[in-house]
């Protein structure tokens, strides 16, 4: 299965309900754009978690187009994917590779978001492209995340570095990319605990994590990935806003994509924050990651939409 | 936690409070203020309409506008829309005696916070007299029986799994057999994350179901999450029947929209809601006092049993004896921080207090948390004497000793003692009043603070008993130049 289909199964269920509300907009050939009409779309696009800015701005433009106008479905889905991909545009971005030493990987994000799992996905990644991985298991606080992130690189046959309960999350930062530049590693992937955006200690500790992995490797973390849960509201912008002064965030993994949640706060935080999403998770296993491409998402979102309408043109 | 909503809904209030006149359609801009608002804290779309059309009709009609505060009217009405939204709510467990054995069923989506949740039920239920077993079964996510069995060492929980067994089902069998053999009278099922379009995963969930026959249903929802929130509820209900809700990580700056969709939407109350990583952060849920603060009424209710759960009771008796007396030391003052901190995080309890919601946006770049550590610390490199009378005693030698002692400036030790005497007198002052006496003053001290967010309690002036001729005042000056003079002429002398 390609990545494309990948995402596309992912997002099957937001396109299942964004079709069937889009349709229901357009019963016959063509509708006229009135007050009704918008606040009927207003209601389509809230329920992608786009949030409010987004969602006004594009009702807005639909609106100063073809107000008082009978139009056909795909002059409208037109100006929200010109819309859309206006807003997610960005460079195609993957990971930032070291010229040379190990490229360090550092992972952060509130409590269930999936970090763990999204490592794991990851490594699995990196090992498929040949590369040797090494997991740093930074969760020390809670119970069992060691444990979990030990047995997950048993079953892929990667390196790990622990340390005990307790230990500075910091310290065992430290030794992991210590060891994966002895080891001559490719990619050495820290782990982070779960931590709310309002804790300032906890934030405060994360930065420590980042400087003690300056320490060795002065240009790394080449990426700090903030994993993020589909499922998130608007909180998810406050997430991206806080990671983001707290450490150098490179981009978004956005995780939990499976399910009937659309993850559409990442058009919000993309445009209030500017973080890119770079990663999808589409499942439980360890080969469920996609790379996020801006295209697919918007074009995944509406393409049987215009598949559909009447009067398509093709 | 619902700042977010606060803050947009007295934002909206402010806009009507500024109108000279409300009318219709100045009321309608408000209302359009409070719509967005809720969307903004991820209320689901629908519900907003329910909630919007119910405010609408009850605001724009004849009695608001023509009432003699229109404004407050308006705030009255979304409070009241608020509590039936989120309410009626029935914190019972509903638990049988403890001759039967009451079953407890976990579920939720993947990193809703099921397995601390579960501790933290565990841990309620011990509080409260009964013996819990926790049932780890969760075979899915690697290392989720490690985790339970953890919790369950913390808390001294006992824990049943069985690593050997992939079917959830069987666990539950076994489980319950196991509990009849330990005495144990409550069984907390933790069962694995699963997304509600997972019919494989929803399918096995209601085997276990059938097999466990649940007392209680409970739905552990993130309270971060979007708008479908209602999609997985509304799924989780109609394959179990859920009895409650538990709301998660609200500690944080979720908005909490959550709470009035999935209420609204599925008919399922909210039990309880967690409000932090530690084992004992859950509280129960009451619409009336999360309307209060939704709309920055504060929540004096919960502090006050909070504080009657965590202070000690006799100390607090022996403290209010001696405040009568008119002493207050430092020592009752740090036994008074001690005992605030034991409430929870400083910004969390501030945001209970009436009033103090706004200020807390002030407050926020500073760390209260180590702000009091600090004071702490100072207190405790005192010596029994300084503690007991610290502007008469501590000079500058014992005050450098201290600084050093605590690891802080001097002139933090200053300040400290400077606070310690402002405070004392209100202390002692508040010891004589009654209770109606000691509100009023707690107003006045609120609104000194809100005039001076960043400031500190300031020292109430005095009289000094009398008043000085001028004559008497020139006297005093030339003494005190005089032994300025003396001193002087001492101290080069002894070079």
């Amino acid at each position: 299965m390609g990545l494309f289909d990948k995402f596309k199964r992912g997002l099957t269920k937001t396109v299942k309900i964004l079709n069937t509300d889009v349709r229901d907009l357009f019963k016959s050939e063509g509708r006229l754009i009135d007050d009704e009409f918008l606040d009927e779309m207003r209601a389509i696009l809230f329920k992608t978690d786009m949030g409010f800015v987004s969602a006004e701005e594009i009702v807005a433009e639909v609106a100063k187009n073809f107000r008082g106008r009978v139009v056909q479905l795909e002059d409208v889905v037109r100006t929200w994917k010109a819309k859309l991909g206006e807003l997610m545009r960005q460079d195609a971005s993957p990971i930032r590779f070291a010229a040379s030493g190990p490229t360090v990987i550092m992972v952060c994000g509130v409590n269930g978001a999936g970090k763990t799992t999204s490592i794991a996905k990851l490594a699995a990644m990196f090992k498929s492209e040949g590369k040797s991985v090494l997991l740093g298991a930074g969760d020390t606080f809670r119970a069992a995340a060691v444990e979990q992130l030990t047995i997950w690189s048993q079953r892929l046959g990667t390196e790990i570095v622990t340390g005990d309960p307790g230990a500075h999350p910091a310290s065992v930062a430290y030794r992991a990319v210590e060891q994966a530049v002895a080891k001559q590693i490719d990619v050495c992937i820290v782990d982070t605990a779960g931590r709310l955006q309002t804790q300032k200690n906890l934030m405060a500790e994360l930065t420590k994590i980042q400087t003690s992995i300056r320490k060795l490797v002065p240009e790394a973390p080449h990426e700090v990935l903030l994993v993020l849960d589909a499922t998130t509201g608007q909180n998810g912008v406050s997430q991206a806003a806080n990671f983001t002064q707290s450490v150098d965030c490179t981009g978004i993994v956005l995780a939990k994509l499976d399910g009937t949640a659309k993850g559409g706060v990442v058009v919000a935080i993309r445009q209030q924050v500017g973080l890119p999403v770079k990663y999808v998770g589409v499942g439980e296993k360890a080969e469920d990651l996609a790379l996020f491409q801006p295209e697919e998402f918007v074009d995944a979102l509406f393409a049987d939409i215009e598949a559909k309408a009447p009067g398509a043109a093709g | 936690m619902f700042e977010a909503l606060q803050d947009g809904l007295s934002g909206a209030f402010k806009t009507l409070r500024g109108q000279g006149k409300l009318s219709e359609s100045n009321m309608r801009d408000g209302l359009k203020l409070v719509e967005r608002s809720l969307l903004e804290a991820d209320v689901s779309f629908p519900v907003v309409r329910d909630f919007m059309k119910r405010i609408t009709d009850e605001s724009v009609g004849e009695a608001v506008l023509k009432s003699l505060n229109p404004s407050q009217q308006v705030v009255g009405v979304v409070y009241q829309a608020l509590i039936d939204f989120m309410g009626p709510v029935d914190h019972s467990l509903h638990l049988k005696g403890k001759n039967e054995l009451t079953v407890l069923m976990m579920c939720g989506l993947q990193g809703s916070g099921k397995t601390t949740t579960s501790g933290k039920l565990g841990r309620l239920l011990k509080a409260a007299g009964r013996s819990p077993l926790m049932v780890a079964c969760d075979l899915q996510r690697p290392a989720a029986i490690d985790q339970l069995h953890i919790i369950g060492e913390q808390l001294d929980v006992p824990v049943f799994s069985d690593r050997t067994q992939k079917d959830p089902v069987a666990v539950t069998k076994a489980a319950q057999a196991h509990a009849k053999k330990i005495g144990a009278d409550v069984l907390i099922l933790d069962t694995a994350g699963r997304l509600h379009v997972d019919e494989a995963l929803m399918e096995e969930l209601k085997r276990v179901d059938r097999q466990a026959m649940p007392d209680q249903v409970l739905l552990v929802i993130d309270s971060m999450t979007g708008q479908d929130a209602v999609n997985s509820a509304k799924a989780f209900n109609d394959a179990l029947e859920l009895d409650g809700v538990i709301l998660t990580k609200l500690d944080g700056d979720a908005r909490g929209g959550a709470a009035l969709s999935v209420k609204h939407v599925t008919g399922v109350p909210i039990k309880f809601i967690g409000v932090g990583e530690h084992l004992d952060a859950l509280e129960e849920f009451h619409p009336d006092r999360m309307a209060g603060r939704i709309l920055g009424q504060g929540d004096i209710l919960t502090l006050v049993e909070k504080a009657q759960r965590e202070f000690d009771q006799d100390e607090m008796l022996a403290q209010e004896e001696r405040l009568k007396k008119g002493e207050f030391t430092l020592d009752d003052f740090r036994k008074q921080m001690g005992q605030i901190s034991r409430l929870g995080p400083l910004q969390k309890v501030m945001g209970m207090i009436p009033g103090m919601g706004s200020l807390m946006k002030h407050l926020d770049d500073v760390d209260a948390e180590q702000g009091m550590k600090r004071m702490l610390g100072i207190v405790d490199s005192m010596t029994a004497d300084e503690k007991r009378n610290p502007t008469k005693v501590i000079d500058q030698n014992r005050r450098r000793r201290i600084a050093s002692g605590a690891g802080v400036e001097p002139h933090e030790v200053n300040e400290l003692v400077k606070q310690f005497s402002a405070m004392s007198q209100v202390m002692t002052a508040m010891a004589g009043k009654g209770v109606k006496d000691r509100m009023k003053m707690v107003r006045e001290l609120q609104t000194g603070a809100m005039s001076n967010p960043a400031g500190q309690l300031t020292r109430q002036k005095q009289s000094s008993g009398k008043r000085l001729s001028p004559q008497e005042k020139a006297k005093l000056k030339k003494q005190r130049e005089k032994e300025l003079r003396k001193r002087r002429r001492d101290g080069k002398g002894g070079k």
